[in-house]
């Protein structure tokens, strides 16, 4: 594994998301593009609107699942779709800005909604390489 | 799932043995078909609900059951709070009360044929589903709170449906004990907006045909007739109940050493059924099945309107309405003993047998009706709770066929254009936002409906009395 980046990985059910870097927080970012990608193609969403984000969690495993049912929140109460993130981490504490725009039912084709983030296949990690793992099942 | 570590005690259930930590064996209802194709996720998570504290009898699997988040779905679990019996976050899942409503037409499949494409077109329009889409109603924090309380009573009142529907709804359409103070701001504010919404991923609205009876005599009195076609519904409590289990799940994983509580995975989050955290739980998660109960009674006004103007003097009346995903008090005899238990039921269904109290007049001496939603495509079937399976898995079915193939496998092998396009051809109109969606829901990643129903009737779990086939899918 190197570089920025995301993936999926498959579960029954669900889907699972993991965000990879060489910090915590890029890879937290990963995460977070991985999701948006699990609803519609990132590229095709306008990083138009911040939106600002906090938590706080007694783990950096909780922290991640805190962290995307913080944007799962926002995603759903807005109803909007994020494709820029931007993650400090101050131990944890996480604050965040998040940049989207409104879901267009014809622009964005959504797929599913996530329904929440779990602790299902929940990791986060860092490899002898010295980069960030970062991943969890959300439900959709 | 290997054989080699479970007793066969019939053609359709199986044992485990407690080992560990177990506090009870593990019962699983399956043949041996269906049991050899059970991801071993199962075993794990069924031997670890029979770890938690207070747990009753035996921890159950039905024959839908596959892998979910700590409890497996399909996972059937009575506590008994007096014995230190607990209460989960995750026994429960994120879609709290997800359930199906099922209504007449009385209309036959002949007499729809010429209608189905705008019907089809209508209900789409009409009926808010999938990512984005927000209902019509914008509740204030008042409205909120007597939504939370009151369910589909709460909906009846304003002018959705009519009171008689209440009688064919779970609780009598409206959940006791519901605390509106104990859902947070933040599931209040998810749900503003999403009274009367599908939803996505598997839920739907499907006009069905009923294709088959195989007990007349249920049949009758639920009066279904062959040919006739009626409509499903498959919804649950939206936003609110997905962030009351994203928050409660926490605060559980948080508080579960702080009650000596050892959790053999995190998804099996708990607490004590007397604490306050189990009992504000209790509070939030009666409010989320309210929450559900007045979402599918304002979509199935919306249907009515459709139906209202395509087809007039349609009326769509209530075969029933029951609950997936939830944690109720009930009353159970258990070795002779009538005790009061907390059931967890995880995608299953609820299913009381003739003579139960709870159920309305008319169906107290056959048997509450038991919904089983289908996937896009494929059959749904109607079952009856029976006597036998009062004393089986405290009167517990299954609820759908179960997914047996990840959404990536489903999309390396389907493409939603072709299925749509393979589907009408069966007859069966597609509606839906996202073709990849479709893909992801497509039939084939899903169990053979038919195979889980057969072994939840030969188990005894309940009965089979109809058997319906999709007309139109609008899809979540």
């Amino acid at each position: 594994m190197d570089g920025v980046h995301w993936a999926h990985f498959p579960h029954q059910a669900d889907m699972g998301v993991r965000g990879v870097g060489p910090t915590l927080a890029a890879a937290f970012e990963q995460a977070a593009l991985a999701m948006t990608a699990v609803v519609t193609d990132p590229a095709s969403v306008a990083p138009a609107t911040a939106v600002n984000i906090e938590c706080e969690a007694p783990d950096d495993a909780l922290l991640l699942v805190d962290w995307l049912n913080a944007l799962i929140l926002e995603m759903a109460a807005r109803h909007m779709l994020f494709s820029r993130f931007e993650v400090g981490l101050d131990g944890r504490h996480l604050h965040a800005t998040a940049w989207g725009e409104a879901v267009g039912i014809e622009k964005h084709r959504p797929v599913v909604e996530i329904k929440g983030a779990t602790y299902t296949e929940l990791k986060v990690m860092r490899d002898e390489s010295g980069q960030w793992l970062a991943q969890c099942v959300v439900d959709v | 799932m290997n054989l080699a570590r479970l007793k066969q005690g019939s053609d359709v259930e199986w044992r485990i043995a407690p080992f560990g930590k177990m506090r009870v064996p593990a019962v699983l209802y399956a043949d041996q078909a269906l049991i050899s194709e059970m991801d071993d996720k199962v075993f794990e998570q069924i031997t670890n609900v029979a770890t938690l504290p207070g747990i009753v009898q035996a921890a159950f699997a039905m024959p839908d059951a596959h892998w979910g988040y700590g409890f497996p779905i399909g996972g059937v679990a009575a506590f008994d709070a007096d014995a230190g019996g607990v209460v989960s976050a995750g026994g429960v899942g994120f879609d709290i009360s997800c359930g199906v409503r099922t209504l007449h037409t009385g209309l036959k499949a002949a007499d729809i044929a010429p209608l189905k494409q705008r019907l089809a077109d209508r209900l789409f329009t009409h009926i808010p589903a999938g990512v984005g889409s927000s209902g019509l109603l914008r509740l204030d924090a008042g409205e909120m709170d007597a939504m939370l309380r009151g369910g589909a009573r709460w909906a009846v009142e304003h002018g959705y449906g009519s009171e008689v529907d209440l009688d064919r709804i779970e609780e009598h359409g409206c959940m006791a004990g519901a605390e509106p103070n104990r859902v947070s701001e933040h599931a209040k504010r998810r749900q503003r907006d999403e009274i009367g919404t599908l939803g996505s991923g598997n839920h739907y609205l499907e006009l069905q045909e009923i294709v088959e009876i195989y007990d007349t005599k249920a049949a009758d009195r639920f009066r279904l007739r062959q040919g006739e076609v009626v409509v499903s519904i498959h919804c649950g409590s939206r936003g609110l109940g997905h962030q009351i289990g994203t928050e409660f799940l926490k605060q559980m994983v948080i508080a579960a050493p702080g009650y000596g509580i050892e959790l053999p995975d995190r998804e099996l989050a708990c607490a004590p059924i007397h604490s306050p955290v189990g009992q504000a739980y209790l509070g939030a998660m009666r409010a989320a099945v309210n929450c559900a109960l007045a979402n599918r009674q304002v979509i199935t006004h919306l249907a009515r309107k459709v139906f209202a103007d395509i087809v007039p003097g349609t009326r769509l009346d209530l075969i029933y309405d029951v609950s997936h995903n939830t944690c109720k008090e009930e009353w159970h005899t258990v070795g002779g003993q009538t005790r009061r238990l907390y059931v967890h039921r995880k995608g299953a269904t609820r299913a009381f047998g003739p003579g139960h109290p709870s159920l309305p007049g008319e169906l107290r001496d056959i048997g509450q009706p038991v919904l089983i939603g289908g996937s896009m495509g494929t059959a749904s079937y109607i079952l009856v709770g029976t006597e036998e399976g009062m004393s089986r898995a405290f009167s517990s079915a299954c609820h759908g066929a179960g997914r047996s193939m990840s959404r990536h496998q489903a999309t390396r092998q389907w493409h939603g254009r072709a299925l749509v396009d393979e589907l009408a051809s069966q007859g069966i109109r597609i509606r839906s936002a996202s073709l990849r969606g479709v893909a992801e829901e497509a039939p084939g990643a899903y169990k053979d409906v038919g195979a889980v129903v057969a072994a939840a009737d030969h188990a005894g779990l309940a009965r089979k009395v109809a058997k319906l086939k999709p007309l139109v899918c609008i899809k979540g």
